[in-house]
């Protein structure tokens, strides 16, 4: 593989990653535009474990995962004390203060950032990749999973059906806060460097429009939204301010034509109707 | 009358300064077909909403097999042996019909099942349990359409379906007879009769009163949050204070006049 292709996959896979940890907490029915706190958790997290602590490679991977993990189960308690917007607000608020919190450390290296010593490859990312896309079909196919869309669509319903919502959203954000901090964590050994500036708001807004406009009905969109987003660009090779006009274009264009994202459940219906008709048993 | 399973006492509920319901008292009977009617506006469903949960009663009690449901949180009531159904379809809209009735055993589920990928497994207990309730209501051939697409009939069936499929002792349906055609309405009554005839009490909200007559044996009637009957179904065509609330005064002396 060359290392432009390289790179382009491990971008990907990081990507998808990211998209899933904000997708896990979206099928549950809440918005998390603090993502980009998740990664950078889990990036400096990982970066503190194998270049401070001299943890292996795979230790700070799962230690990272574990901190993003917990710091999610901490912070949805307050945060669904909020709705709609206002916990919007709170999760863009919670980025902020993760990255105000790393830009002020001296310890995790303030504005300079971070050097990591280990590094991963590239096959590493795409087995971790095919290992969380794995995961997340899993859970979405279990009874949690179908609690998590009940929640989604009718919290009160699904209460009445017997659904602990509060654990199932709890869940959700830990969740989602483990496979951020992992996409983080994958990021940093990539690149083998963290610097704050990157995990800014736009992060936090892309990998949110990842998911909405893949579709978060189904675990097919976020792997849709975040293999178009970075695959398309590439291919069409356009700079980061086309980019921010494509988005912006495509979010008019999913408004009006396909409000609840591009991959839905009708649409993959229809689809699997046409391949295999008969087969589907919902 | 039999064993109580469901005993109201004295149940009242203000919104602000609008009092819903004012000392609500009855009992439904282990194993009876009871009705809970009552014009637009009389409580009934407000008082589904205290029986299964939804809000907080302000006074009186309820008790389900004589276990008083005070503190008891919606989410466990299910798992007491109470089901309900909704007066707006309240299905998942982004489910298929079959996961719609999955849902509805998701308080029968241990917690080893949690983690069990029944989307995975077309032949798991749990789908084969959904399926054989669907098909009891002649609905197997929708199991796997999301069920926003279907018909408002077929949406009404598959709620009373989910309610069933958790096994419950009491089944509060609201309204279940509303936009079914005559052939449906008269195929749910059967049904239900023999749901009750399992072991399972009926206590429904209805407005179509022939539907009522033929599957309720007793009847309690609320006007303006008060109950006004609570006695076996035929004498409540000839109550008073029912005739009253339905036809108005005039109407109810030239109705018991004539009889």
């Amino acid at each position: 593989m060359s290392g432009y292709l390289a790179g382009i996959v491990s971008i990907l896979g990081i990507n998808v990653i990211f998209a899933y940890g904000i997708y896990v907490t979206a099928a549950s029915g809440q918005l998390n535009l603090g993502g980009a706190g998740f990664q950078a958790i889990g990036a400096y997290g990982c970066a503190i474990m194998s270049s401070v602590y001299g943890f292996s490679v795979w230790t700070s991977i799962l230690i990272a995962m574990a901190i993003g993990g917990a710091i999610g189960f901490v912070i949805a308690f307050p945060i669904l004390r909020t709705r709609g917007v206002y916990m919007v607000l709170a999760t863009f608020a919670f980025a902020e203060v993760v990255a105000g919190i790393i830009i002020n450390s001296e310890f995790l290296g303030g504005a300079v950032g971070l050097p990591l010593s280990d590094y991963v490859e590239v096959n590493a990312i795409i087995a971790a990749t095919l290992l969380v896309i794995l995961f997340v079909f899993y859970l979405m196919s279990t009874r949690v999973g179908l609690a998590m869309r009940a929640v989604h669509d009718d919290e009160s319903v699904a209460d009445l059906m017997g659904v602990n919502n509060r654990a199932i959203q709890v869940m959700s954000f830990a969740l989602g806060g483990a496979l951020a901090g992992l996409s983080g964590a994958l990021y940093a050994l990539y690149f083998g460097f963290v610097e704050v500036q990157y995990f800014n708001a736009l992060l936090s807004i892309f990998v949110l429009l990842y998911v909405l406009i893949g579709g978060t009905q189904t675990a097919w969109g976020p792997l849709f939204g975040a293999s178009f987003f970075t695959l398309v660009p590439e291919a069409l090779r356009i700079g980061e301010d086309w980019r921010f006009f494509i988005f912006g274009v495509l979010i008019v264009a999913m408004m009006i034509f396909r409000p609840e994202g591009i991959v839905t459940r009708d649409a993959l219906d229809r689809l699997w109707l046409r391949l295999a008709p008969g087969t589907r048993h919902g | 009358m039999a064993e109580p399973i469901l005993q109201l006492e004295a149940v009242s509920k203000n919104f602000g300064g609008v009092v819903v319901l004012e000392n609500v008292s009855f009992n439904v009977a282990k194993g009876s077909r009871h009705a809970l009617i009552g014009p637009n506006g009389a409580g009934k469903t407000t008082l589904f909403n205290l029986i299964s949960g939804v809000f907080p009663i302000d006074a009186g009690s309820i008790r389900l097999e004589g276990k008083n449901l005070e503190g008891t949180p919606s989410r466990r009531r299910i798992g007491l042996g109470m089901a309900r159904s909704f007066q707006n379809i309240r299905l998942m809209p982004h489910l298929s019909v079959v996961e719609n009735v999955m849902l509805g055993q998701h308080s029968n589920a241990g917690l080893s099942e949690l983690l069990k990928p029944i989307g995975w497994l077309p032949r798991s207990r749990e789908r084969l349990a959904a399926l054989a309730t669907l098909e009891a209501f002649g609905l197997d051939a929708h199991q796997g359409q999301v069920v926003g697409n279907l018909p408002y009939g077929v949406r009404k069936k598959i709620e009373v379906v989910r309610a069933l499929v958790s096994s419950p002792r009491l089944l509060l349906l609201d309204e279940p007879a509303a936009g079914l055609n005559p052939i449906e309405t008269a195929a749910l009554r059967d049904f239900l009769i023999e749901v009750a005839d399992s072991g399972v009490t009926l206590l429904v909200v209805e407005h179509d009163m022939p539907f009522v007559n033929s599957l309720c044996q007793h009847i309690t009637v609320l006007n303006f949050g008060r109950l006004i009957y609570d006695g076996p179904a035929a004498g409540a065509r000839r109550d008073k204070a029912v005739l009253e609330a339905y036809l108005g005064r005039r109407h109810a002396e030239d109705t018991t006049d004539a009889a």
